[in-house]
C-alpha cells in the first residue's frame, strides 16, 4: 500500500493543480499575515476559507483523481495486488498530498510571520488540524461517489452537489427547522445535527477556540457542558475521525465488490 | 492451467456471460474471437480478477481464485487500451511495476527492440497511441509469467512493430507458456493461433482448432467461416 | 513665617506628642484587643503584635489607630462580626481577619461603621469574611490595599467584599477581591471614588452600584466574574480606564447599564466577555474610545436606551457587534472601527466612504432563536449576511456607521 500510496502522492505532487493548490495558501497567508498584521483576524478569515475552500478542493481533487486515474487503476488491478492496497493507497495519496499543501502553503508564511510571538498558535494549528481532517473526509467521501458512478459527468455532478448541500445548504435547512420549532427545546437537535456534517462539526471545533464567549452565552445546560467543558472538543474530534474512517471502510467494500 | 465452470455474468440486465465452461489444458496460443459486446474482455477480466462473476467458479493451477490477488504474479496481462498516468514518465512506469511486482532486466532488450529508448524520458501524456501501445508490450513482456493475456495487442502498432510482437508471442509459446489472446485481425488468428475459442451471446459457439472450424463451417478461410457463423445466427 | 505655622499646628503637636501606644500581645499586660481599646484615650495607637486573637465584636467608640505587626490575625471563629467602629478618625491597618460568622439575619463584617467619617482602612488581609467591609452611612474615608479571599458558593449565602450604603465621599482604592459575592457594591453612595482594584472570581458582579450618583470608577480590573459590573439606577457615572475580561456565562456581561443617565464610559477595555456592554434602559450615556475585543456581543441592547453616543470605539473580532431586542432610538454609532468592514477609502482621508451596519441579520436569528448560534460563521450565514447587507429588511436601517474609521483607534 505505501508504494501505490508514493506513487499517487508524486504524481498528485507533480501536477500543475497541487502547485496552484500550494501556491494559493502561499499566497493567501502572506497576504492575510503581512497586509493584515492581524493574527486574530488573519485566523477568521482563515477559517471562512478553509471550511469551504478545503472540502471543494477535497472534493473535485478526489473525483478528478479517480477518474483520471481509471485505466491507470485497471493496469495495477491486473497486477499482483490487493484491491483494498490499490484504492485506499491511492486515496491517501490524494488526501495526504492535497492536506501537504494546505498545511506546507499556511504554515511557510506562518512561521515566517514568527510562531512565538503570536498567541493564537493553537487557533491556527486548529485551523490546520480541521482543514487537514477536512480534506480527508472530503476526498474519501469523493472516492465513494466516483466509485459508485461509473459515468464521470454523474459522478463530478453528484460530487459537487454533495459538497453544496454540506456547505450550505445543510445550514440552512438546519436554521429554518430550529426557526420553525423555536419553542422547542432545541439544544440536543442543534449539536446533533452538527454531528451529521462534518463541515459543521470542523466549524464548531473553530468556533470552539474563537467564540467561546458567546457560545457560553446560552442558558441549556447540554450547551454548557458541551462548550464549557473539555467535552465539545473531545466529542467533536472522535466524530470527525468516524467521519473519515467510515468512508474509508466504504471505499474498500465497495472496491472490493467492484467490476472494472 | 486454467480452468472456467459455469461462469456467469452479467451487468445490470445485459447477461453477458452465460455459463461459460472452458478448460485450457497445454501450452499454446489460444485466441478468443466473438462478435462486439459477445463477452471477450469480460471472460479475460473475470480471469484476472478485475470483474466479479455472480455464479461459477475459476481455477488456476487448480486453485480457486475468486477474491485471491497472489496469482495475478503468475499472470501477464495487456490491457486494449494503453491508458498511463499523464505525469510519469515511461521509465518511471516502468521502474514502478516493477517495483510493485519483481525486478527483471528483460525490458532492456524489449526496450531496444521497439525502440523506444528516446522516449524513456518523456512523459506518458505527450506518447502518440502507438508508442504508448509500445510500452504496454514492454510492460507485459518484461515479465516471465506462465499465462499471457493480451486484449487487442496490435492496436496502432506500425508494421514493423507488429512483426516485432508476433515475434514475441511466438517465441513465448516456443518457451511452453499459455497465450491468450482477443482480437479482430483474423489474419493473426490464422498466422499464430492454436486453437479458437468463439464466443456467442455470452456462450462458448465453438471451441477448436482454426482448420476444424473452418472445416465445421464450410469455408476456406477464417473470416468467412466467422461471417458463416454470425449469418447463421 | 516659620514660627507661625508652628504656634498654629502647635496644638495638633501636642496632641500626637501626648497620645500614647498601647502594645497587644499574648504575652504582654494586654492581651485583648477590645481591652486595649478600653484601656486607650482618644487618639492612642493600639500596636498589635504577631499572634492570634480569638475575638467578636469588637467595638471602637473611639478615635484610635489599630496597627496589626505582621502575623497579627484577629480570628472570629465563624461567630459574628469582628470590628465595629463606632467613632470618627479610626485607623485600622495592617492586621489579618479571619473567619467572620455566616448570618441570615445581621450583615456580620470583618470591620463593620456606622455613621462615622474619616477612617483609614489600609494593608488589611481578610479570609473567609461574610462581609469584609461593611460602611453604613458613613462618609469621607479610605478603603486601600487591602486583600480579601472569600469562600462565597451561592448567592444568597454570601455577602460583599467591599459593602457600602448610604455613604458619600469615601475612595476604595488599590484593594484586591476575589471570591465574594459582588466584589465591591455601592448602595445609595454618592461623590466616590473606586479605583486601580482588582475584583476577580465573584459569584454575582465584580463591581456593584445601585441608587449611586456621582461616582467614578477607574483603572480597575475585573476578570472572570459572574458579570464584571453592573451599574443600576445611577446618574453621572464616571467609568474610564477599567478593564472587563472574562466575564463569561449565559447572560453575563463585562458591564450592565440598568436605569443609567448621564454617563461617560471612555477608554475601558472589553474582552471575551459574553456581552461586553448589555444596556437595558440608559439615556445619554457617552461610550468614547473603548476597545472591545473578542466578546461573544460587543454591546446588546435590551430596550428603552436613548440617545446614546458610541464614537471612536475599536470593534475587534467580536462574534457578534451589536444586538438589540425591541426598536433602536436615537442612538448614535459614529468614527468607529469595525474589524470586519470591508469597505474602502478612496479619498484616503482614514474614514470609510461606505457606512457600515453593525447589527447583522444572523444576530436577530439568533436573538429569536439562541440554539442557531451553532450556525456562527458557517457560509449558509454569511450568505444571509450579505443579503440583508444588500437589502436590509429585518435590521434596522438607521442603525450604522455613517464614518467607519479605517484604521485601529488609537488612544
Amino acid at each position: 500500500m505505501l508504494k501505490i500510496l508514493k506513487y499517487s502522492f508524486f504524481d498528485l505532487m507533480r501536477s500543475r493543480w497541487s502547485y496552484i493548490y500550494f501556491f494559493f495558501y502561499l499566497i493567501l497567508g502572506y497576504v492575510l499575515f503581512f497586509l493584515n498584521n492581524d493574527v486574530s483576524k488573519a485566523v477568521i478569515t482563515l477559517l471562512n476559507i478553509i471550511i469551504v475552500l478545503t472540502p471543494l478542493i477535497g472534493t473535485i481533487f478526489g473525483v478528478m483523481y479517480y477518474y483520471s486515474s481509471r485505466e491507470f487503476t485497471e493496469l495495477l488491478l491486473s497486477q499482483p495486488l490487493k484491491r483494498s492496497t490499490i484504492f485506499i493507497g491511492q486515496y491517501l495519496g490524494v488526501a495526504l498530498s492535497l492536506s501537504l499543501s494546505l498545511v506546507i502553503g499556511l504554515g511557510i508564511p506562518f512561521v515566517a510571520y514568527g510562531v512565538m510571538r503570536s498567541g493564537a498558535i493553537w487557533d491556527f494549528t486548529s485551523l490546520l488540524v480541521t482543514g487537514s481532517f477536512l480534506t480527508f473526509i472530503f476526498v474519501a467521501l469523493a472516492y465513494n461517489i466516483a466509485l459508485s458512478f461509473n459515468d464521470k459527468i454523474k459522478g463530478f455532478g453528484f460530487a459537487i452537489l454533495m459538497w453544496l448541500f454540506m456547505a450550505v445548504v445543510y445550514d440552512g435547512i438546519i436554521m429554518l427547522l430550529m426557526m420553525k420549532y423555536q419553542d422547542y427545546p432545541l439544544d440536543k437537535f442543534a449539536l446533533g445535527a452538527m454531528m451529521f456534517n462534518p463541515i459543521d462539526l470542523s466549524r464548531v471545533l473553530i468556533l470552539l477556540k474563537l467564540d467561546i464567549s458567546a457560545l457560553l452565552g446560552y442558558t441549556g445546560a447540554v450547551f454548557q457542558q458541551f462548550f464549557g467543558t473539555s467535552m465539545g472538543m473531545v466529542i467533536s474530534m472522535a466524530v470527525l475521525s468516524l467521519w473519515v474512517l467510515i468512508p474509508v471502510w466504504r471505499i474498500r467494500r465497495v472496491a472490493g465488490k467492484k467490476d472494472f | 492451467m486454467v480452468e472456467i465452470k459455469n461462469l456467469h455474468k452479467s451487468f445490470g440486465k445485459v447477461n453477458v456471460l452465460q455459463g461459460i465452461d472452458l478448460a485450457i489444458d497445454e501450452p499454446g496460443i489460444i485466441a478468443i474471437l466473438g462478435p462486439n459486446g459477445s463477452g471477450k474482455t469480460t471472460l479475460i477480466k473475470s480471469i484476472l480478477g478485475m470483474v466479479i462473476p455472480q455464479k461459477g467458479d475459476i481455477l488456476i493451477d487448480g486453485k480457486h481464485i475468486l477474491g485471491e490477488w497472489n496469482y495475478r504474479n503468475e499472470i501477464s496481462y495487456m490491457p486494449q487500451i494503453a491508458n498511463f498516468p499523464q505525469n510519469l514518465r515511461v521509465q518511471e512506469l516502468i521502474n514502478m511495476i516493477k517495483n510493485l511486482r519483481a525486478e527483471t532486466t528483460l525490458d532492456q532488450a524489449l526496450i531496444q527492440q521497439f525502440g523506444l529508448e528516446p522516449f524513456l524520458d518523456k512523459k506518458l501524456g505527450n506518447l502518440s497511441g502507438g508508442t504508448r501501445q509500445k510500452v504496454n508490450i514492454v510492460l507485459t513482456f518484461m515479465f516471465d509469467s506462465p499465462l499471457i493475456i493480451l486484449d487487442e495487442p496490435t492496436t496502432g502498432l506500425d508494421p514493423v512493430a507488429l512483426i516485432y510482437l508476433k515475434e514475441l508471442i511466438r517465441r513465448e509459446k516456443e518457451r511452453g507458456k499459455t497465450i491468450l489472446v482477443t482480437t479482430h485481425i483474423m489474419n493473426l488468428v490464422e498466422e499464430i493461433a492454436d486453437k479458437v475459442v468463439f464466443l456467442l451471446d455470452g456462450n462458448i459457439y465453438f471451441n477448436g482448432t482454426v482448420a476444424a472450424l473452418e472445416e465445421q463451417t464450410g469455408q476456406s478461410d477464417l473470416e468467412r467461416a466467422i461471417a458463416e457463423i454470425l449469418r447463421n445466427k | 513665617m516659620n514660627r507661625t505655622i508652628f504656634i498654629l499646628l502647635f496644638p495638633l503637636l501636642v496632641n500626637s506628642l501626648l497620645a500614647k501606644e498601647i502594645v497587644v500581645c499574648t504575652t504582654c499586660e494586654v492581651t485583648n484587643i477590645q481591652e486595649a481599646i478600653n484601656r486607650a484615650n482618644a487618639h492612642d495607637a493600639i500596636i498589635i503584635k504577631a499572634g492570634t486573637y480569638l475575638e467578636n465584636n469588637i467595638t471602637i467608640d473611639k478615635p484610635l489607630v489599630i496597627k496589626g505587626e505582621q502575623g497579627a490575625i484577629v480570628d472570629g471563629q465563624s461567630k459574628d462580626g469582628i470590628f465595629l467602629v463606632a467613632a470618627d478618625s479610626v485607623t485600622i491597618s495592617g492586621l489579618t481577619i479571619n473567619n467572620v460568622g455566616r448570618s441570615h439575619t445581621k450583615d456580620n463584617a470583618g470591620i463593620k461603621t456606622l455613621n462615622v467619617r474619616h477612617f483609614l482602612f489600609e494593608n488589611n488581609t481578610f479570609n473567609n469574611p461574610f462581609f469584609a467591609f461593611h460602611i453604613q452611612k458613613s462618609k469621607r474615608g479610605v478603603i486601600r490595599d487591602n486583600i480579601i479571599h472569600g469562600n462565597a458558593i451561592d448567592e444568597f449565602d454570601s455577602g460583599n467584599g467591599i459593602h457600602m450604603w448610604h455613604c458619600s465621599n469615601i475612595e476604595v482604592l488599590d484593594n484586591k477581591v476575589d471570591h465574594m459575592r459582588d466584589g465591591i457594591y455601592f448602595e445609595f453612595v454618592k461623590h466616590s471614588k473606586v479605583e486601580g482594584n482588582e475584583s476577580r472570581f465573584n459569584i454575582r458582579y465584580g463591581l456593584h452600584f445601585m441608587f449611586s450618583n456621582n461616582d467614578e470608577y477607574t483603572h480597575n480590573l475585573f476578570e472572570n466574574n459572574g458579570a464584571g459590573v453592573a451599574v443600576m439606577f445611577s446618574k453621572y457615572i464616571f467609568m474610564k480606564n477599567n478593564t472587563f475580561r472574562l466575564n463569561w456565562g449565559s447572560a453575563s456581561y463585562g458591564l450592565l447599564l440598568k436605569e443609567i443617565y448621564d454617563a461617560e464610559i471612555k477608554h475601558n477595555t472589553f474582552e471575551k466577555n459574553t456581552i461586553g456592554i448589555s444596556a437595558d434602559g440608559s439615556t445619554r450615556v457617552n461610550v468614547e474610545e473603548n476597545d472591545f475585543i473578542n466578546n461573544g456581543w460587543a454591546i446588546k441592547f435590551l430596550g428603552a436606551c436613548y440617545s446614546n453616543k458610541f464614537l471612536r470605539n475599536n470593534f475587534v473580532s467580536n462574534s457578534f457587534g451589536i444586538a438589540y431586542k425591541g426598536t433602536l432610538n436615537s442612538n448614535i454609532f459614529d468614527k468607529n472601527f469595525w474589524s470586519e468592514y470591508v469597505g474602502y477609502d478612496l479619498n484616503h482621508d482614514g474614514t470609510g466612504d461606505v457606512p457600515f451596519r453593525p447589527v447583522k441579520l444572523f444576530s436577530y436569528v439568533v436573538n429569536k432563536t439562541p440554539e442557531t448560534i451553532v450556525l456562527l460563521r458557517s457560509l449558509f450565514v454569511d450568505i444571509i449576511n450579505f443579503s440583508e447587507k444588500v437589502s436590509p429588511i429585518f435590521t434596522p436601517d438607521a442603525l450604522k456607521d455613517e464614518h467607519p474609521s479605517m484604521k485601529r483607534i488609537a488612544w
